[in-house]
């Protein structure tokens, strides 16, 4: 137990000095999670809400919950460990008594912690241009989105192991995250609230992984009803079943592994 | 004895083919890529129309914008998407690298102009469905919208207006995308500043009135989002007016003009990588 302390400790450290490195970056990929509030602009701007029963007040809420939620559910590891296969970088890591996925979940982590001063600021723009547009959540709902939002990127980070195992077969699995991202995109409550969809397409959204990522924690911080035990209970359901997905199929395709160049 | 004018136009048209010949092959090594970029433009298509439909929900028009005027806006973001996954991005996005690791120094002494090099260098198919997408969607936008919806395109004078308006939309776009990557020779570390121009550039989807006042001037002042699809597809509808005509061509002059200036003046701060 101490041991996984001291590693968690190293890691984590470790990773946030090299990701306090790269702010600027950092401030720029926090910067481009502007979709939610463009979407905010047009739902206020249509009459689609209040026709679904919505207030302006409960769209700007939901859409900057969303806002923040995808600020701190962004997954990229798919993009980095295609590098770090190609070019090699994977076999020291491979050597260590530690499985490699650990270093970089600490690393999507760390950047998190990075991100929260810029989130802060775009926050604080958004507040200014529009006065009154911000809230603050009561503490249980803001210690329950937190947690939500936690809960929501793991399951992110679980669902995008799977298709990172496929870089062991080809050389541009990363494309691939492209096709992962259009059902989160839309399926999500992204780009709309979900109570807006037709009944049908709300009942296969809810059957996917997707709307547990975005719609209820951002739901949970916006103050809307929710089921909590459903929600937490969808995330872990989804959990474990792609665990041993996961894990069979990194399984495999480390024993495919023969590193680049060897 | 040729004219020096037309001898240029030859040398670059004959590097062009070359440059893209190479690339499309390279390119063509990895068909898998054909068919997820396939599904990735439906799966985003339906996706957006999902959307738009959702928003029409609350009323017949959005913005002031008819359904099938939101379509052709829509599909005139679609095709600008398209050319920038074809031509925009696989050439831009390297710029940055090219100054990381010094190779901009074998550019720069190339017998060819700098900025064409790196902005034409290589040459995606993979944009090709967007593309071909995009045409579709607008074509079906305007048919369905009835004789009044294509009336932008009743004479062949006409037809110049909305492809004038696409050009300059092209042009505003390339420098846009080109002022960015070339900010990377004095802040090395902004390879992901063309991303959130790319993700920013999503506005567009949708006509620029359906958005607040305050977005609205946003979208045409600081970020011309506006120019880059409403205004041409006004023209196709046939409502363009002058003032936003000039206005547009004016900005894509500008806009040219100006990543030309910063390219120079950027070459003269260039110090290469390690010095």
């Amino acid at each position: 137990m101490s041991w996984a302390w001291r590693v968690a400790r190293a890691l984590l450290g470790s990773q946030y000095a090299l990701m306090l490195e790269y702010r600027a970056e950092i401030a720029l990929w926090a910067l481009s999670g502007v979709l939610p509030l463009i979407m905010l602009g047009v739902w206020s701007g249509s009459g689609a809400g209040a026709a679904a029963g919505l207030s302006p007040q409960q769209l700007s809420h939901y859409f900057l919950a969303a806002f923040v939620v995808r600020q701190f559910t962004v997954v990229w590891l798919i993009h980095v460990f295609e590098e770090d296969a190609l070019q090699g970088r994977l076999s020291p890591f491979l050597l260590q008594p530690l499985a490699p996925l650990w270093r970089y979940l600490a690393a999507h982590l760390s950047e998190q912690a990075t991100r929260v001063p810029f989130v802060l600021l775009m926050l604080g723009v958004v507040g200014l241009a529009a006065p009154g547009v911000l809230w603050w959540p009561s503490p249980g709902e803001l210690v329950l989105g937190l947690l939500a939002i936690l809960a929501a990127f793991l399951l992110r980070f679980l669902l995008q192991i799977l298709f990172t195992t496929l870089c062991f077969w080809s050389e541009r699995a990363a494309a691939l995250d492209r096709l992962l991202l259009i059902p989160y995109l839309f399926l999500s409550g992204l780009v709309a609230p979900l109570d807006t969809f037709p009944p049908a397409v709300r009942r296969l959204a809810l059957a996917t992984p997707f709307p547990w990522m975005v719609d209820f924690p951002a739901r949970l911080l916006a103050g809307e009803p929710v089921n909590v035990a459903l929600g937490f209970g969808a995330i872990i359901a989804w959990c474990l079943l792609l665990w041993p997905i996961a894990h069979v199929l990194w399984r495999a395709g480390l024993r495919r592994y023969s590193a680049m160049g060897a | 004895m040729e004219r020096p004018l037309i001898r240029d136009i030859r040398c670059y048209w004959r590097s062009l083919r070359c440059f893209w010949g190479t690339s499309l092959a390279a390119e063509l090594e990895y068909p898998l890529n054909a068919a997820i970029e396939f599904v990735s433009v439906l799966g985003n298509l339906a996706g957006s129309l999902f959307v738009l439909q959702l928003l029409f929900a609350g009323g017949p028009s959005l913005g002031g914008w008819s359904w099938s005027g939101a379509l052709v806006v829509l599909g005139l973001y679609t095709l600008l998407d398209g050319l920038t996954t074809c031509v925009l991005q696989p050439n831009l996005s390297r710029i940055v690298s090219h100054v990381q690791t010094g190779t901009l120094d074998y550019v720069l002494l190339k017998p060819i102009d700098s900025q064409f090099w790196l902005s034409a260098r290589t040459v995606s198919p993979w944009g090709l469905p967007a593309i071909a997408a995009g045409l579709g969607l607008i074509g079906w936008a305007l048919a369905q919208g009835g004789p009044e919806a294509a009336a932008g395109l009743r004479s062949p004078g006409a037809v110049l207006l909305p492809l004038a308006l696409l050009l300059a939309a092209l042009v505003i776009l390339y420098s846009l995308w080109f002022v960015l990557a070339a900010l990377s020779i004095w802040f090395v570390k902004v390879w992901n500043a063309t991303e959130v121009l790319r993700y920013t550039l999503v506005a567009g989807r949708y006509p620029v009135s359906a958005y607040p006042p305050a977005l609205r001037l946003l979208f045409t002042f600081v970020l011309p989002v506006a120019f880059l699809t409403t205004v041409p597809a006004e023209a196709l509808l046939g409502r363009g007016s002058a003032l936003w005509a000039i206005g547009s061509l004016l900005v894509a002059a500008l806009c040219l003009a100006g990543s030309r200036l910063l390219w120079r003046f950027a070459q003269r701060s260039y110090t290469s990588a390690s010095s």
